[in-house]
């Protein structure tokens, strides 16, 4: 195949109205964008009851655990989406899953008072008849006093920690946890560890606070206390300082960990409580899954969802994961199903040419550039969203609205600077606790 | 207004306005100079030479073979004067008399010519040099490369001049009736057809910037044309006498008009003003890729050039033809240092150093297409095309944040008109007929005077401040007063209300 040679001249003169150019191509990428906007690739079905955790293995990209409500923990294989094999044991719901940090051991906690840890496949080119051979006996089960509400591992050491009526730190081969923590006579509900510093751990407990804990430290470092409780929290693995909650007031909340008295931004879109949230690897966009039936993923500073996926049959979602390449969502839900999604709805997977790819980055380069202009926004703002949300969401906006309204009215006919309104960022704190 | 935002806080999110010798294609020129393949050249005079006394022949003489070839003259006496148009390789010709051709300029080989026997006035390509489009006697035809008639554009009418568009794929034309016509050509509609109300013109030049269509009337008046709208965006008073001919400089800000008066103008296109003025007839104008401005009149031709870079135009070539041949129409080639004449006699082409653009781009105009590359062009052009809301004077503004016009404030009648009818509501809203013993006729007048009371609150206030507004101009304005010397006091400036 004989190659012609391109000649070419950048002087604007040869080329005139670019600008206008540049507009028709970004207002037809936009419109091609929303016809290859295909997110859902497929569902994961084989539990029996609702999915209430899920678990990444960092060193293991294909896998992914779930356990779900009737104590069934399974490990899929993400790319033909079938059970690789199953971890039976649990008693009742699962309540926490995580995998170690060099992805060797499985540890899992539930209702039933245990802590389980179970050898996982590490071996990326393990075929299923290896991991049928791998027993299915628990390498070791604790049992501690009161229920476990949630597990997470640190991410560079041999710690884990429990969540239930008190905080536990465990050492793999211990039975008795190494250090508790208590603050309070509320129940934790989540923990996380935080990726940057491996002595830093955040929980969040039903007195409606959120707490961090040191461990170098005997005692707890910081609390502070919300009008709603926090569902889940998520550290952003590029900047450690900051993390951001799940909350049960329909918003994520991030903060600075070193200055809690104000959060760095409320993330506002969902219309129902917000289950679970993860971050992405890149650290500049994170998902969260509600208890409205929807999965949204929110760039990391901002105050609204750039994408949201539903489906009919996606019940409840309980529990939300962002894949370790952040290319693709997996999310739990009430259904028993686990659903696998595009984290960027119209991108084509697989190998790309090089002049694919570079025309790809340009439409993206010039649908960004225009996006601002009436017909484009339009464009690329519109979703289809299931009825209840919509009207749910309507609903929402006529309440704010009005209370905003409420409020000016009440600055506008006060002596100025009695009335003063507080941001949200800090309205929905009750206060900071050493 | 779809192409222009709206809001200045968006402004500050968006990216800083870069300027225009900051252009990613002044960059890219700046730096691939060197990576071109060829070199532009002129004519440099030496000592007591002048460069427009130096004649073709003697031009023939040191150029090469290829650049002679492109010297010649072309007779056919009795079909009449001839108009043309280029794309980068071919050569549409259309004599007075009906005789259009198409001609290859690689080869020098006629592609197809033939008689129409109808008078042809004008010829245009398209956006492929494999359609042409030729403005007969009574209507305009296009007609494909091999002459076979595609298309009559009966809504034209008796058709003076045609222009082509090329980005937004518009074919305009203006009629003996001076009626102007926009018809797009990939789907056949309309897009516009606007009376000038300016009569009979038959000069219209598209300016290749912006898309507008200028059009040069006989009272002197230059007027500017979009397809969106009936009335001219711009209209000027150009020449004392009739306009005979208007061209535009490729980067849209030059243009020159000439008149019966015999003085050509250049005008500088954004402050709309007169730059120079030269003595001389031009029957035709145009203008190269390198900005030489040709004029043509009785058998003469005239090239100017801006030597100096500064757009100030002096004599650079000139060219006399034999007595009987009358200049119809002067085109240059693109991507080459040619000019084509086109006479009563036929048509002519002739070298004037400098004048053309040596480096093409494949992807804009590409003289050595294989028909592949012209395919996949087409494709590209249809898939780029805008739509005719884009043409506008200034197309730089696309994307940029339009300033918010200050609101005007209504006038006193108008804000008496608002206040009747806000009261009128007032009066007319129907009142609940309450019960058990609710329905006291007092209660009732007392709400129906505070709800019109209510109606009335805001134009009360309204005026109440303007009252304070201008109560405290005045007060400043006397304390002004006060600081000056008693003997300039009665100077000072009292506005009425």
């Amino acid at each position: 195949m004989r190659v012609k040679r391109v000649f070419r001249n950048y002087d604007p003169n040869l080329r005139k109205q670019e600008k206008a150019v540049e507009y028709v191509r970004a207002l037809n990428a936009a419109k091609l964008e929303k016809i290859f906007a295909r997110p859902f690739i497929g569902a994961m079905d084989g539990h029996i009851d609702a999915v209430s955790c899920l678990a990444k293995n960092p060193n293991h990209l294909k896998g992914i655990f779930s356990g779900s409500m009737d104590g069934d923990i399974r490990l899929w294989d993400l790319a033909t989406r079938q059970t690789v094999c199953q971890f039976p044991g649990h008693q009742g719901p699962v309540r926490g899953l995580t995998a170690s940090t060099d992805g060797r051991i499985l540890v899992s906690c539930g209702t039933d008072c245990t802590v389980r840890l179970w050898n996982a496949p590490v071996d990326a080119t393990m075929g299923s008849d290896d991991a049928s051979n791998m027993s299915k006996e628990p390498l070791a089960i604790y049992t501690g006093k009161n229920a476990f509400g949630a597990v997470d591992h640190q991410w560079d050491g041999d710690l884990f920690a429990t969540a239930g009526t008190q905080v536990d730190i465990w050492d793999h081969n211990r039975s008795q946890p190494v250090i508790t923590f208590e603050w309070g006579n509320a129940t934790s509900i989540s923990v996380r560890f935080n990726p940057g510093e491996p002595n830093i751990l955040a929980t969040s407990a039903s007195d409606r606070s959120i707490t961090i804990y040191d461990l170098r430290m005997s005692s707890p470092a910081r609390k502070i206390i919300m009008r709603t409780k926090t569902n889940s929290i998520a550290w952003n693995p590029m900047e450690p300082m900051n993390f951001t909650a799940a909350n049960e007031d329909c918003n994520c909340y991030s903060y600075d960990a070193r200055k809690l008295n104000e959060a760095k931004c409320v993330h506002i879109d969902h219309v129902s409580a917000v289950m679970d949230i993860d971050y992405s690897p890149t650290g500049r966009e994170f998902v969260s899954g509600s208890y409205d039936r929807s999965v949204r993923i929110f760039h990391f500073n901002g105050g609204h969802s750039r994408e949201i996926y539903h489906t009919k049959r996606m019940q409840r979602v309980f529990c939300v994961k962002f894949s370790c390449d952040g290319s693709y969502i997996i999310s739990g839900s009430d259904d028993t199903n686990l659903r696998l999604w595009k984290a960027k709805a119209s991108e084509q997977l697989g190998v790309l040419l090089p002049r694919e790819r570079r025309n790809h980055e340009y439409l993206e380069a010039v649908k960004n550039r225009y996006k601002h202009l009436p017909e484009i926004k339009r464009i690329v703002r519109h979703r289809h969203l299931p009825k209840p949300i919509y009207k749910a969401a309507a609903l929402r906006r006529t309440m704010t609205e009005a209370e905003r309204r409420k409020e000016e009215r009440r600055k506008a006919h006060s002596e100025p600077g009695t009335v003063q309104t507080e941001p949200l960022r800090k309205r929905r704190i009750i206060k900071e606790v050493e | 207004d779809i192409l222009v935002l709206s809001d200045n806080l968006l402004e500050r999110s968006l990216m800083g306005v870069r300027k225009d010798d900051e252009s990613p294609g002044k960059i890219l020129t700046a730096k691939e100079q060197w990576l071109m393949p060829s070199e532009g050249g002129y004519l440099e005079a030496e000592g007591l030479e002048k460069t427009w006394r130096v004649k073709q022949e003697a031009i023939a003489r040191e150029v090469d073979i290829l650049s002679s070839k492109n010297q010649y003259d072309i007779v056919l006496p009795e079909l009449g004067p001839y108009s043309m148009d280029f794309t980068a390789r071919y050569m549409a010709v259309g004599g007075r008399k009906g005789h259009l051709g198409i001609i290859d300029m690689k080869t020098m080989g006629v592609v197809r010519e033939f008689q129409v026997r109808e008078t042809v006035r004008d010829v245009v390509f398209l956006h492929t040099e494999q359609l042409f489009a030729a403005a007969q006697k009574k209507y305009p035809y296009i007609c494909n490369r091999d002459g076979t008639e595609l298309h009559c554009l009966k809504e034209h009418g008796p058709v003076l001049r045609l222009q082509f568009l090329l980005n937004h794929l518009l074919l305009v034309s203006i009629n003996k009736f001076g009626k102007l016509h926009y018809q797009d050509v990939t789907t056949g509609n309309i897009v516009g057809n606007y009376r000038t109300g300016l009569g009979r013109s038959d000069v219209m030049q598209v300016n290749p910037f912006n898309g507008v269509v200028a059009l040069g009337h006989s009272g002197g008046k230059v007027t500017m044309w979009k397809p969106t709208s009936s009335a001219p965006l711009i209209k000027m008073l150009c020449h004392h006498g009739k306009v005979s001919a208007l061209a535009f400089h490729p980067n849209g800000h030059l243009m020159a008009t000439s008149g019966v008066e015999r003085k050509i103008k250049l005008w500088d296109l954004r402050k709309f003003e007169v730059l120079q003025t030269l003595p001389g007839h031009a029957k035709t104008l145009d203008f190269s890729q390198k900005g030489l401005l040709a004029t043509g009149t009785g058998s003469f031709v005239q090239v100017l050039a801006d030597l100096q870079g500064t757009q100030e135009y002096s004599r650079y070539m000139n060219h006399s033809m034999a007595k009987g041949f009358h200049v119809e129409r002067v085109v240059f080639r693109p991507h080459e240092d040619v000019l084509g004449i086109g006479h009563s006699m036929g048509w002519s082409s002739i070298l004037i150093p400098g004048s053309g653009e040596p480096n093409f781009d494949s992807w804009v105009a590409n003289p050595f297409e294989t028909s592949k590359q012209q395919r996949e062009k087409e494709i590209r052009i249809l898939l780029d095309k805008l739509p005719p809301e884009t043409i506008m004077l200034d197309p730089t503004k696309i994307g940029t944040v339009r300033r918010a016009k200050k609101k005007e404030k209504p006038t006193k009648q108008e804000r008496e008109v608002e206040r009747e009818a806000a009261i009128d509501a007032a009066k007319n809203i129907p009142l609940k007929k309450k019960t058990k013993g609710r329905n006291k006729s007092s209660k009732r007048a007392t709400k129906k005077r505070e709800s019109i009371m209510k109606a009335k609150r805001p134009f009360i206030e309204q005026e109440k401040k303007e009252e304070e507004e201008f109560s405290k101009k005045r007060q400043r304005i006397s304390e002004e007063a006060q600081q000056l010397p008693a003997s300039l006091q009665r100077f000072v400036k009292r506005k009425e209300s």
